[in-house]
């Protein structure tokens, strides 16, 4: 029980930080208990099942009735035990996971070492179609529950995974990775009941989870409403009734909602209120960093792009950016300029670096107009910027990245924008190598590691690697940080390769984003954690 | 009339299958859907290759087609990329737009005649260029503006609406989204009848009845009115169809989870079985409402004998 009474007290130390609450009263003290909140949503985009939810708003209710192995702190970001009493390995390779005694789901049954390991095999059996199946890829046995190279699946569970009791199991993985326990935050990883399995359709439609709220109605398309669960074993229980999620057709009737007094939180602010927000919401407008990076990726398959040279015209085009005029024009510094390719929400110890990208990300158009011309000029005499314009309002700051360009290049065709109209379409040019320029690129991460903004993004032919850059160092770094079993370490290794990133100019970092959420005064203790995701456990009413 | 019936049900054949297949290949040429279902990044190609093949999209175009039409005729529209079928997305999108659409109609019919009327009869007074003058507002102020402006002044400012319609969205909610979505259309009836009137005024017919002695209102409403109606009709018939396919914005601005809704979404997210599933039963409510306009013509006038 040691590892409960040590979450507890850190549970109570980052709720007496956040609202200098007296912690172990027990219940709330000042908010209503019982008092239900109203919240917007999206319609998710994907079935709701845990390995298969990839975007934020499934993500949201997938972190309100789930619990893992690992949570990750909402002021930090740090990944501390949850369900996990220990989780052991001598070599960085093998992992023996206890589960902690006195869980269950809501439906009463006990959550066991087996309810883990069903959950990670369906979630990784190729057969279930699971969008997030690539999250248990490090498990041994992968290649054959799940073949990527089109083969016959010939095992339906992973062979890296054994139950040896009731509350242990072993996780053996294909290749070595320090920091493995810290990724099991994730809601892939999360543990699934029978129902699950038993009644698939039914369990789709009423989730049943562990986490401190139960389903209580779910309306496809149109609300959700969840309740505190009572019973609830964990210590960061609800501080309100319930939560009701309506999926809102666009945030703007959001907000309008929300200033009307029909809707208690909105936890993404459109872009045209945000001038107006301040004199709106006054302090009930949050805007927190988030763990998402936007980027330029260059399309490397493309010899014009990847000559002996072209690193100069990268980091020329990457100078001509004025970033902090963007930031602060476009997105009412929402964005941060970014100086590195990682998150600040990181921290110093995670392997956020101020100042890393160095000159290479300081807006001075000289010095570009020197490098571009250096390097041999710009592809084709003109960089398109490619972005997919249906969603997220991308046509606006690519413009005036263009035009920042245009003006230190003192050229006024030196940069278009090159709008495609779906996101699919978008995502179809990019798997083709259609890309014939830089093109938008955003990450937003998976867990709170530097490992998550570098591997799957810059690794070689790694998952999400769209410009397709390949470079021996930086590999060799990410693979050593990968083995190292010490913390520090590994992040001084995984900045190393980052260096390498940055002296080839792999991509080029734009800005941090900010995770922007305003609320009604019936509500107090609202935070968004780094996934730019409201606390809602921790939110109180009246 | 029977005959005239059975004929043009079979001429909606071809029709129905044409429209369907071009909506089919317009969808189709947007390329690969499953890019865009794993977010920011790449499917693996593996999970990719099994999604195509749970939503047939590994076969060739013309025999998804088929498929999908073959299904369409046993009840079946597929499935959405949520795991929904498309038919429990049409029977929740349905009976919503439907709703917005009898109030929009009705604003047409009722405010949209009797402000023609009016106008047709008294063509020159004030009264007629005022309406005159209103409409021209409404058209030419497009819908999102009108909607927006109501929602803020009646839903926030004066707080005498919900600026958005609840999931139930029930007749009282939809009065004022269904007069914004209604505003353009309505305009133009009242054009059309105030028109309509004012030309059949002078026609012997009218200037028989009221010769015959007949009282005012009598004259107005079975014999100029009924005459006049016929363009009337047609534009109200084939707005029923505009409306319901075009009620995008109004249902964005309100918050409505109509078919507008459904069918925006459908298109973000290029999922072939929701967008021409909707569009199939849209293209049917077209041709039903345009044949119910024909048949309505021989009722208001008994000349008009169809064989």
């Amino acid at each position: 029980m040691r590892g409960a009474t040590h979450a507890r007290w850190a549970a109570c130390a980052a709720a007496a930080a956040l609202a200098a609450t007296a912690c172990g009263g027990g219940g709330g003290s000042g908010g209503d208990t019982g008092a239900v909140l109203s919240s917007s949503w999206g319609d998710p985009q994907n079935p709701l099942e845990p390995a298969n939810t990839n975007e934020v708003q499934g993500g949201k209710v997938l972190d309100m009735i789930f619990r893992g192995l690992k949570k990750y702190d909402p002021k930090t970001g740090e990944a501390q035990d949850m369900l996990a009493e220990k989780i052991e390995t001598s070599d960085s390779q093998n992992f023996t996971v206890t589960v902690k005694d006195g869980w269950t789901f809501s439906n009463g049954e006990k959550v066991t070492a087996q309810s883990f390991v069903d959950a990670w095999n369906y979630g990784a059996s190729l057969k279930n179609n699971q969008r997030n199946a690539y999250f248990f890829s490090y498990i041994d046995g992968y290649d054959k529950a799940h073949p990527e190279d089109g083969g016959e699946q010939s095992a339906d569970t992973l062979s890296g995974l054994k139950v040896t009791g009731p509350r242990t199991f072993t996780v053996r993985l294909s290749q070595k990775f320090s920091t493995f326990p810290d990724t099991l935050g994730y809601p892939a990883f999360a543990p699934l009941p029978r129902a699950f399995f038993d009644d698939h359709d039914a369990w789709v439609k009423k989730p049943v989870g562990n986490g401190p709220y139960q389903v209580d109605n779910y309306t496809r398309g149109s609300q959700m409403s969840l309740r505190k669960w009572e019973e609830y074993p964990g210590d960061d229980k609800a501080q309100n009734g319930g939560v009701d999620l309506k999926v809102y057709t666009d945030n703007n009737t959001a907000y309008t909602d929300l200033m009307a007094g029909n809707l208690d939180l909105v936890d993404d602010v459109p872009a045209a209120q945000l001038k107006n927000v301040k004199n709106d919401l006054g302090d009930r407008y949050i805007n927190t960093p988030a763990g998402i990076i936007q980027t330029l990726a260059f399309p490397f398959y493309d010899e014009a792009w990847n000559k002996p040279g072209s690193e100069k015209v990268r980091k020329g085009l990457s100078m001509a950016i004025d970033r902090k005029q963007i930031t602060d024009t476009i997105f009412q510094q929402t964005r941060t300029p970014a100086t590195d390719w990682t998150s600040p929400v990181l921290g110093e110890d995670g392997g956020f670096k101020e100042g890393l990208c160095g000159e290479a990300c300081e807006y001075n158009p000289d010095e570009a107009k020197k490098l571009v011309k250096d390097g041999g000029g710009l592809p084709g005499g003109q960089v398109k910027i490619t972005y997919n314009a249906d969603t997220g309002s991308h046509g606006q700051w690519v413009d005036a990245v263009c035009n920042s360009i245009n003006n230190a290049l003192d050229n006024d065709r030196a940069c278009v924008g090159n709008p495609v109209g779906t996101f699919a379409d978008f995502r179809n040019q990019i798997t083709d190598r259609k890309m014939s320029g830089p093109f938008r690129a955003g990450w937003q991460m998976d867990y709170p590691l530097i490992q998550n903004f570098l591997q799957p993004l810059y690794y070689t032919n790694a998952s999400s690697n769209d410009g397709k850059w390949s470079n021996e160092e930086f590999d060799d770094l990410v693979d050593r940080a990968n083995a190292e079993p010490d913390t520090a370490k590994a992040v001084g290794l995984f900045q190393q390769a980052e260096e390498v990133l940055r002296d080839e100019m792999g991509a080029i970092p734009l800005w941090y984003q900010n995770g922007s959420a305003g609320y009604s005064d019936r509500l107090s203790d609202v935070e968004l954690n780094p996934f730019s995701v409201p606390v809602y456990n921790e939110i109180k009413v009246g | 009339m029977g005959r005239y019936v059975v004929r043009r049900l079979l001429q909606m054949i071809p029709v129905f299958i044409g429209a369907t297949l071009l909506i089919f290949l317009m969808v189709n040429v947007m390329g690969d859907p499953v890019a865009g279902l794993c977010g920011d990044r790449e499917c693996d190609p593996a999970t990719a290759a099994q999604l195509r093949k749970e939503f047939g999209l590994d076969k060739p175009v013309w025999q998804q087609y088929l498929t999908y039409m073959g299904n369409v005729f046993t009840g079946d529209f597929g499935t959405a990329f949520n795991g929904q079928p498309v038919t429990e997305l049409m029977g929740t999108a349905f009976p919503v737009t439907i709703r917005l659409t009898i109030v929009a109609i009705l604003f047409e019919i009722v405010v949209g005649i009797v402000l023609g009327v009016v106008t047709g009869l008294r063509r020159g007074r004030p009264v007629d260029t005022g309406v005159l003058l209103l409409t021209l507002v409404v058209i030419s102020v497009p819908t999102f503006v009108t909607g927006l402006l109501l929602q803020l002044l009646l839903g926030v400012e004066w707080g005498w609406i919900d600026p958005a319609v609840s999931s139930e969205a029930a007749f009282g909610e939809l009065i004022v989204p269904g007069l914004v979505l209604a505003s353009v259309s309505l305009a133009y009836v009242t054009r059309l009848t105030r028109t309509s009137i004012a030309e059949n005024r002078r026609s012997d017919y009218v200037r028989t009845a009221v010769a015959k002695g007949l009282p005012r209102h009598r004259v107005i409403t079975r014999h100029l009115l009924r005459n006049s109606l016929i363009p009337v009709v047609t534009f109200i018939g084939t707005d029923i169809g505009a409306l319901m396919g075009g009620a995008i914005v109004t249902e964005r601005i309100f918050n409505i989870h109509g078919v507008g809704y459904q069918l925006y979404q459908g298109i973000l997210r290029q999922n072939t079985q929701t967008v021409v599933g909707f569009v199939t039963v849209l293209v049917l409510v077209f041709l039903v409402a345009n044949l119910l306009v024909d048949l309505l013509y021989a009722v208001l006038d008994p000349r008009i004998r169809y064989a």
